[in-house]
């Protein structure tokens, strides 16, 4: 949707714009042709103030004309009685001033407006060098010895389309410093520049939850090690009840590869540990960040009772102030089948809603509070108030968010 | 009296006008310490070298032997690259490129001629030592008479400083992009009607991008420092009214990009990159990480005037005065408006004002990578492109070209436009339409109400040593996914690949640089002038360093005339860091394969 509105701003305009564009191309987009500006004024300002350069000569050997620079080039010996910026500057008049007056004519031309009448030559072709309008004859031109040589030279000029060299097959520097010693050095700054790994401890949730009952526990964390594309990666969940102890705990260690340029590609195992029954799972999975900012993860895991179970989970930032963050949040299980041993329904089993808002004390560490609502779906329902507990709730909740 | 100051502008000092200590001679020593260093009252850890950060200007005569013996005091590597410099390969002090590194405790020689003149900088190669004070300055004397005239100079090096060490920098925008980015777009700006209506917010949000990243590292973590001090210390150049004062400015910080100017004062840019130019007035420059802008200023009344390096994003400013006295201060500005990314920085061509210039001719500034042979004499690749003719034999296809495929469906990352830039995540965009911006002033200096430089205004001085066309081109694409701080060119990371860009030693090529990127970089070439193509022929401006605007191209016609393997690199020090380097070799044909 959002594209195709992209899009079509975009579009818009380029149609009006075809039959402006064959009029006033715009040379400052292109590499050898710079933009039609007039040509500053050649008179020597008497001000003690540098005369402005040309901001955009009309043409790169034209330019040397018009500033007094054209002397400086052509009186190098002279250079220590009347230096050309002296000279720009009006603080003195080089010898050589009165071919000044060819230059009077060459700004008086103006070569940066597109005046051509001939159809043939369009002004921004004469420009190139590529041909020579008619009826602007070389006259004013042909005293001057500069313009005899101008067809476009230096920069001016298009590049050829020569063959690269084959890239040397040994260092240059190993030539006059001991090979090893430059080996050691090489491979160092090889490793400096783009192969650091790292490692990172981050704590999503560590929070108090206030809820009807007894009030609980719960935290989500996780830590990598590693470069860019491939990294350790622990994860660690759990929650619990102030009285009773821990109630679910999952660990995950998984071998994470960077697939995109925003999402990582996570494989590895699954340990739950906790009064219930300890299940071991192959895990398969992603992580990453979504179209419009939202950080988003979901993973399979298949247990070794052949159990196959999946979570989505999402959250977004939104930043009320540069330190003010409201992040809501949800998570969805879902599994293939019943397992009643872990009170688990099949299909959507259960959802959870979250709203927290953190405050960034520094981006490290931001304190939150925050409002959590759960509800159990289907048989995961049925198994919960079969043991007598409910199938949702609310809790309100008090944490912090952390990495280091 | 300083109630009108912001408070980072509150002055601690009446103003600091020691100039940097100077070292000069046929045989300098220089020694590479840990130190602390003192900014705005607080005490930093740094590197610096014979005990000053800055290091000491440096200043030779052209046409003597530079004789610098290096000592590193250090526990680890270090080294010295003398930024500009054109001199044999084995004195550039790139470790493990150009020689392997002083190691610690330890001392190594660096002797070469100096062959041209002009400001230059010097800084550290190795590691992360460049953020922490291992920089200073090279003024080069001509061995004539200098063409320019001044009757006082001052040399001011800018720079960025962290109390963070650059190694948490670095982690830190490796796991929490845009960390140091507190200038974001938020609900309470929308609801004040302030940065992007809602409509290009969600556009944005679809894209994934934030159009207010524009500097990875900014005023939230740095103080911006001018010869070494902070805002607050208020380092002062001290004129007499009326005299031509040439400040040379370096700027040699490790990630800001400046945008300088002195409210009050034009300024006249007589050198870019340390050649000397035709001298042209303006209001305002931006200068890019290593570039360096030598300006005339002549400050005709007897007063003080506020000289404002301003970061990009506008997140702080580095500040200093110039005044006829000690302990005089002039009005500090307060900070422009931080801009915002627009669809050209995306390299979506001009948007905004719907130019069709801009679509129809992005492809021009990289006519390389056009594959369009001039066969047809009467309709050079350059016209057709325009549509102005249509080569022979090449009918229907090219009309596909033109206005056709990437560039209209704006596909972010299309790799049919770029076709040898690897697949990999290190590559979050690929510009659908670059559009050579080296005629634009910068982001956020569009509409300023003054004259601002461009890249387009300057004009080298002297012919251009080489003339000739270039006999090749080649493309080359700064690429990178700002949600991991990947940086490589062509997709490739400095640590994936061992080859280097090969040249023959004396050709001229033409380097498009293709900006797939949304942040601006500076690309330096070790060893070798360039001249940027901005249509200025003969008298094409020669630098060593190139800004690439955001989304867009820049191009540039050199001389491999330096034999040897030489860095070539985005200035950037945490993008260099990243991966967005490579090394250059040139060879005499035939040589080494």
């Amino acid at each position: 949707m959002t594209r195709v509105a992209l899009l079509l701003a975009g579009i818009a305009p380029l149609a009006f714009a075809v039959p402006a564009a064959a009029q006033s191309m715009d040379h400052s987009m292109h590499g050898a042709a710079p933009a039609p500006t007039p040509a500053p004024s050649p008179t020597p300002a008497p001000a003690p103030v540098a005369q402005p350069a040309p901001e955009a000569p009309a043409e790169g050997p034209m330019e040397q004309m018009d500033h007094g620079n054209m002397q400086g080039m052509d009186m190098e010996p002279e250079a220590s009685s009347c230096p050309p910026e002296h000279a720009a500057m009006g603080h003195c008049t080089p010898e050589a001033e009165a071919p000044d007056k060819g230059a009077s004519d060459m700004g008086a031309m103006d070569h940066g407006a597109p005046q051509s009448s001939d159809p043939d030559c369009p002004p921004e072709h004469a420009k190139m060098g590529h041909c020579t309008p008619k009826g602007e004859s070389a006259d004013p031109m042909a005293g001057m010895e500069a313009m005899a040589t101008t067809s476009a030279s230096g920069t001016d000029l298009p590049p050829g389309d020569a063959a690269a060299p084959p890239p040397p097959g040994d260092w240059y520097a190993d030539r006059i410093y001991p090979q090893a010693e430059m080996e050691h050095s090489r491979h160092d700054m090889m490793k400096e520049n783009g192969a650091q790994t790292i490692a990172f401890i981050s704590f999503n949730l560590a929070e108090y939850q206030a809820r009807k009952g007894r009030d609980g526990f719960r935290w989500d964390g996780e830590a990598w090690y590693g470069g860019d594309i491939n990294r350790l990666t622990l994860k660690s969940e759990g929650e619990g009840v102030f009285g009773e102890g821990v109630e679910e705990t999952e660990i995950q260690a998984l071998y994470s590869r960077a697939i995109g340029p925003y999402f990582n590609a996570q494989a590895g195992i699954r340990q739950d540990l906790g009064p219930g029954p300890d299940r071991t799972y192959a895990t398969i999975g992603f992580e990453g960040l979504a179209p419009y900012w939202f950080e988003v993860e979901g993973a399979l895991f298949l247990s070794n009772k052949g159990d196959l179970l999946g979570r989505l989970e999402g959250y977004y930032d939104q930043r009320i102030t540069q330190k003010l963050i409201l992040q809501p949040m949800a998570e969805f299980n879902f599994a293939l089948q019943d397992v009643p041993e872990t009170g688990t329904g099949s299909g959507l089993s259960d959802l959870e809603l979250g709203l927290r808002l953190r405050y960034e004390i520094v981006k490290e560490f931001a304190p939150y509070v925050g409002v959590e609502w759960t509800r159990k779906v289907g048989d995961t329902a049925r198994f919960a108030r079969a043991a007598g507990e409910d199938a949702s709730g609310v809790s309100f909740v008090m944490g912090v968010r952390a990495w280091f | 009296m300083a109630a009108w100051f912001p408070a980072w502008a509150q002055p601690v000092s009446s103003g600091i006008t020691a100039p940097l200590p100077t070292v000069s001679g046929n045989d300098i020593t220089l020694r590479i310490a840990r130190q602390t260093m003192r900014i705005d009252g607080k005490l930093s850890r740094a590197i610096g070298i014979n005990g000053t950060v800055p290091a000491p200007l440096i200043r030779l005569k052209e046409g003597q032997t530079a004789k610098l013996t290096v000592i590193n005091d250090l526990d680890e590597d270090s080294s010295i690259h003398w930024h500009g410099l054109i001199l044999p390969f084995q004195m550039d002090g790139v470790p493990g490129v150009s020689f392997p590194g002083i190691k610690p405790k330890s001392t190594f020689v660096y002797e070469f001629p100096v062959v041209q003149s002009g400001t230059y900088w010097y800084h550290s190669h190795s590691g992360l030592q460049e953020q922490l004070g291992h920089y200073g300055p090279i003024v080069i004397d001509p061995a004539g008479a200098d063409p320019i005239g001044y009757d006082r100079e001052h040399v001011v090096v800018l720079s960025d400083h962290s109390q963070l060490s650059p190694e948490a920098i670095f982690r830190k925008l490796k796991v929490n992009p845009g960390h140091f980015n507190m200038q974001r777009q938020t609900l309470a700006g929308l609801l004040a009607g302030k940065d992007q209506p809602l409509k290009e917010r969600i556009d944005w949000g679809k894209m994934r991008m934030d159009p207010t990243d524009v500097a990875d590292v900014n005023g939230s973590t740095y103080t911006f420092l001018v010869n070494g001090h902070g805002p607050r210390d208020n380092w002062t150049a001290l004129f007499s009214p009326g005299e031509r004062v040439r400040l040379r400015i370096v700027n040699a910080s490790a990630m800001t990009i400046f945008n300088v100017r002195i409210p009050g004062l034009r300024m006249t840019v007589v050198q870019a990159d340390g050649l000397n130019v035709v001298p042209t007035e303006i209001d305002e420059f931006q200068i890019a990480v290593a570039e360096t802008y030598d300006v005339i200023v002549t400050p005709a009344e007897d007063r003080a005037y506020t000289f404002v390096a301003e970061a990009n994003d506008r997140s702080g400013m580095g500040r200093a005065t110039l005044a006829p006295r000690a302990g005089m201060v002039a009005e500090v500005p307060p900070l422009r408006e931080r801009p915002l990314a627009t669809m050209k920085d995306m390299g979506m061509g001009d948007m905004s004002d719907g130019a069709m210039a801009g679509m129809d001719h992005s492809g021009s500034g990289d006519m390389g990578a056009m594959p369009m042979p001039a066969t047809d004499p009467s309709c050079p690749p350059e016209h057709a492109k325009m549509g102005h003719c249509t080569p022979a034999g090449e009918g229907g296809a090219m009309a596909g070209m033109d206005h056709g495929s990437g560039g209209m469906q704006h596909s972010m990352r299309d790799f049919s436009v770029a076709p040898q830039v690897k697949r990999d995540p290190s590559v979050q965009t690929i510009s659908p339409m670059p559009m050579d911006r080296m005629g634009e002033p910068g982001q956020g200096l569009e509409n300023v109400g003054h004259k601002v430089l461009t890249y387009h205004d300057l004009v080298a001085l002297e012919r251009n040593p080489d003339v000739r066309a270039a006999s090749r081109s080649l493309d080359i694409h700064l690429t990178g996914n700002m949600e991991r701080f990947m940086w490589s060119f062509d997709g490739i990371k400095m640590s994936d690949y061992h080859e280097p860009i090969p040249f023959i030693e004396g050709e001229r090529v033409r380097i498009n640089l293709i900006n797939d990127s949304m942040m601006s970089h500076p690309i330096h070439l070790h060893g070798h002038f360039f001249e940027l193509v901005t249509g200025k022929g003969d008298r094409s401006p020669r630098k060593h360093t190139v800004l690439v605007q955001p989304g867009g191209t820049a191009s540039f016609d050199f001389t491999a005339d330096a034999l040897g393997d030489w860095a070539f690199h985005c200035h950037l020090l945490y993008h260099m860091h990243a991966g967005m380097m490579r090394v250059v070799s040139v060879r005499p044909k035939g040589d080494g394969e």
